[in-house]
């Protein structure tokens, strides 16, 4: 390494930007570091080809797999089936339309929950470390235990018997026969607690480098509390959001165990609901597979629109 | 006589023709995307090899004599087990009598999660790391129909003679030449007894009005439709056709649609009556014992006057076993009355052996008279098996069922 690129290798972030002054060492700098980039991503990029690339190919082809006539259970041969997508959608699109709305109404509850939460621990506590780190601790908690158990847990909480109903059926919020397991509004709920943290937590990292002078900087120039939120708080901390967003909906779009513990047989089963009893209980494997890809598809569009329309370039 | 592809040579050759055609356009590079998709998606559930190939599944060689192991697959609590040694004691004592290491391991939680694990291995004819797998009357005809199993040398289990007398000929596998019982259970109805002080009698007081949106029916698709079918007044041993199963599954529907069925379930529907949330249930007795047992004496198990169904979990040999000799002598072992009781005592389901129930006065003779492992006549002449469905039944009925469920 010269001394020249030496010295360049650290120039000041603020003379990088101002593209006019590059000479070409440093250019030539920025090329090497690009090369070593690339051998950088090298091992996520095998690890992604082997278990993420491979497997949605080999689940693109089950998906177009045909059953020969008179084949038994679990019998198919490779072909071209396109079909297996025109039966699938016909059958299940309104379990995919309410996979996605119940995503969609769980995202937004765990943001409305999440983000002034993060806002709390993040900026209203930054000089308190003892009372942020009990906070933090808070929410990561949860992940302590099996996600499984933690749901199966708020079946007995929310059980018929149980206290949270007793006591709504006392002040007659509840209907008397009224219940609040085995109903869509349990199926959300369980949706938005589950995926909190993630939300909360990429919302606390972008919050937690907020420079807290922007805000006072919003209060000397006669900004309401809540005009300086929206115009200074609130954009910066949207790759937080985007990214809090993006990590509720998709695993909530896809989440069968919420449904399947808290929800009923009429009208809460989710698309992963039905993935399962496709493969499993059937045993239609191009039609578990091809569900499974439009599935994949329908989120990849709705976050490309999402991140286009509300997102940063950070983020693509 | 079970229905095996392979052995239908009209539609090997068609599957053969299909196959052989799009290897040709493959290698021409006509298709590169069907290509590509076709190379990954063989592992994607390695069953073209099987339908695909001239003749059956070969059975593995028998490597019996020098590798002196059994791996036996499972379902949890059932098999006897000290707490306090970590041990099977029947299963130690089986090895120290024998010389064969048998491996346990209740790796069974489900028979259709099960076979889609162990599916693709099957189809390929390659060993599963089991010797002996445990798995429903339904399942095993269908694994016995695909040829995943190997036929048993019952010579080298003389024991199996004592197998109670109506399980010698079922109708998945005549003879039982490829399965013998492990053992069997009722699916019949269940209630809490202070929430429904008069108890129930049939499957249709399970509609009763103030047992709305308290009740639950089982997920596994043979014991609820056949309860529901019995109730009709069909004979779900005899030969019912899509006709009464979709009366039956009718009435599902409607009870479903209309709430009186607040879930479907598997196994957890005892977290819901210990809970509260079902006061009802369609279900299976042995779980009603345990319950009981466990929190207090709350609930009854009857079979509905109309007939319940009666279940076995079978043990077989997968095709790519390389010890199915010593898979025998396990079995073996297992048949003999006194072996049987002391698994029996434990595990609180009906014993299929002859000669148990004697065998039993000295292992715990409170047990001796306990109608759900030592069933008696008259339980017996009230529950039916469901029958044998075949492959194209099986899916349709199973859809149809996922469907009206929900799924």
């Amino acid at each position: 390494m010269s001394v020249q690129a030496a010295a360049d290798k650290t120039p000041a972030p603020d003379k990088r930007r101002g593209g006019s002054e590059r000479g070409s060492g440093e250019l030539k700098e920025e090329r090497r570091r690009g090369r070593m980039g690339y051998w950088l991503i090298l091992p996520g990029f095998l690890f992604l080809l082997l278990f993420f690339v491979l497997p949605v190919f080999s689940l693109l082809a089950t998906s177009l797999y045909a059953k020969p006539p008179g084949a038994d259970i679990g019998q198919f041969v490779p072909a071209l089936e396109f079909n297996n997508y025109v039966r699938m959608l016909g059958s299940y699109w309104p379990e995919l339309l309410r996979s996605f709305g119940f995503a969609l109404i769980a995202t937004a509850a765990a943001l409305a929950i999440g983000y002034p939460m993060a806002y709390l621990i993040a900026v209203r506590l930054r000089h308190h470390a003892l009372l942020r780190g009990i906070l933090l601790v808070l929410i990561i908690a949860p992940f302590f235990t099996s996600f499984i158990l933690r749901t199966q847990a708020w079946k007995q909480i929310l059980a018929d018997e149980g206290p949270v109903v007793s006591v709504l059926r006392t002040f007659a919020l509840l209907p008397d026969d009224g219940r609040l397991t085995a109903t869509a509004f349990a199926v959300v709920c369980g949706l938005t607690y589950n995926f909190l943290p993630f939300m909360a937590l990429p919302i606390y990292a972008n919050l937690e480098r907020l420079d807290i002078r922007l805000i006072e900087a919003g209060n000397d120039l006669y900004a309401s509390g809540f005009t300086t939120f929206r115009t200074v708080t609130l954009p910066l901390s949207m790759p937080g959001v985007i990214a809090g967003t993006l990590l509720t909906f998709i695993p909530a779009a896809g989440d069968y165990i919420n449904a399947a513990l808290l929800g009923n047989n009429r009208d809460t089963t989710m698309i992963g609901q039905v993935v399962d009893s496709r493969f499993f209980r059937v045993v239609d494997y191009p039609g578990a597979s091809a569900l499974s890809f439009v599935l994949m598809l329908a989120i990849l569009a709705l976050v490309f629109i999402y991140v286009r329309r509300f997102g940063t370039k950070e983020l693509l | 006589m079970p229905k095996r592809l392979p052995e239908d040579p009209r539609l090997r050759g068609l599957i053969a023709a299909q196959m052989s055609r799009r290897n040709v356009l493959m290698g021409a590079g006509g298709l590169t995307l069907a290509g590509l998709l076709a190379a990954c998606g063989t592992g994607g559930t390695g069953t073209s090899t099987n339908t695909g190939s001239a003749g059956g599944l070969a059975p593995a060689e028998d490597l019996s004599d020098q590798e002196k192991v059994v791996n036996w697959a499972n379902w949890t609590l059932y098999l006897d087990y000290d707490d306090s040694t970590q041990k099977y004691p029947s299963l130690e004592a089986f090895s120290k009598q024998s010389g064969i290491q048998a491996k346990y391991s209740e790796d069974i939680d489900g028979n259709d999660t099960y076979f889609g694990k162990i599916q693709g291995q099957l189809a390929a004819g390659q060993d599963i790391g089991q010797d002996i797998i445990t798995l429903t009357d339904w399942m095993a005809a269908r694994l016995i129909r695909l040829g995943y199993t190997q036929e048993l040398d019952h010579a080298n289990i003389p024991n199996a003679a004592n197998l109670l007398e109506t399980l010698k000929n079922v109708d998945f596998d005549p003879g039982r030449k490829n399965s013998l019982t492990w053992q069997s259970g009722y699916a019949g109805i269940a209630w809490n007894k202070e929430a429904v002080p008069g108890g129930l009698k049939t499957v249709g007081d399970l509609w009763k009005p103030e047992l709305k949106g308290r009740v639950e029916v089982l997920d596994e698709m043979r014991d609820t439709m056949g309860l529901l079918m019995m109730e009709n007044g069909v004979d779900i041993s005899g030969s019912w056709g899509a006709n009464e199963y979709d009366a039956a599954l009718e009435v599902l529907q409607k009870q479903i649609s209309s709430g009186q069925i607040r879930q479907v379930k598997g196994n957890s529907y005892k977290e819901d009556l210990i809970s509260g949330d079902a006061l009802a249930v369609i279900c299976w007795s042995g779980d009603i014992t345990q319950l009981n047992f466990e929190e207090g004496d709350k609930w009854e198990f009857a079979i509905p006057e109309a007939g319940g169904t009666l279940w076995s979990d079978n043990l077989m040999v997968p095709i790519g076993s390389p010890h199915k000799k010593n898979a025998e002598a396990l079995m073996d072992y297992y048949y003999d009355p006194v072996n049987a009781a002391t698994a029996a005592a434990y595990v609180n389901f009906i014993c299929p052996v002859e000669g148990a129930k004697e065998a039993m006065e000295k292992i715990d003779p409170e047990l001796v008279d306990n109608p759900l492992i030592f069933p008696t006549e008259e339980d017996l002449a009230r529950v039916s098996v469901f029958r044998s469905l075949d492959a194209d039944e099986e899916t349709d009925f199973s859809d149809r069922f996922q469907q009206t469920i929900g799924n």
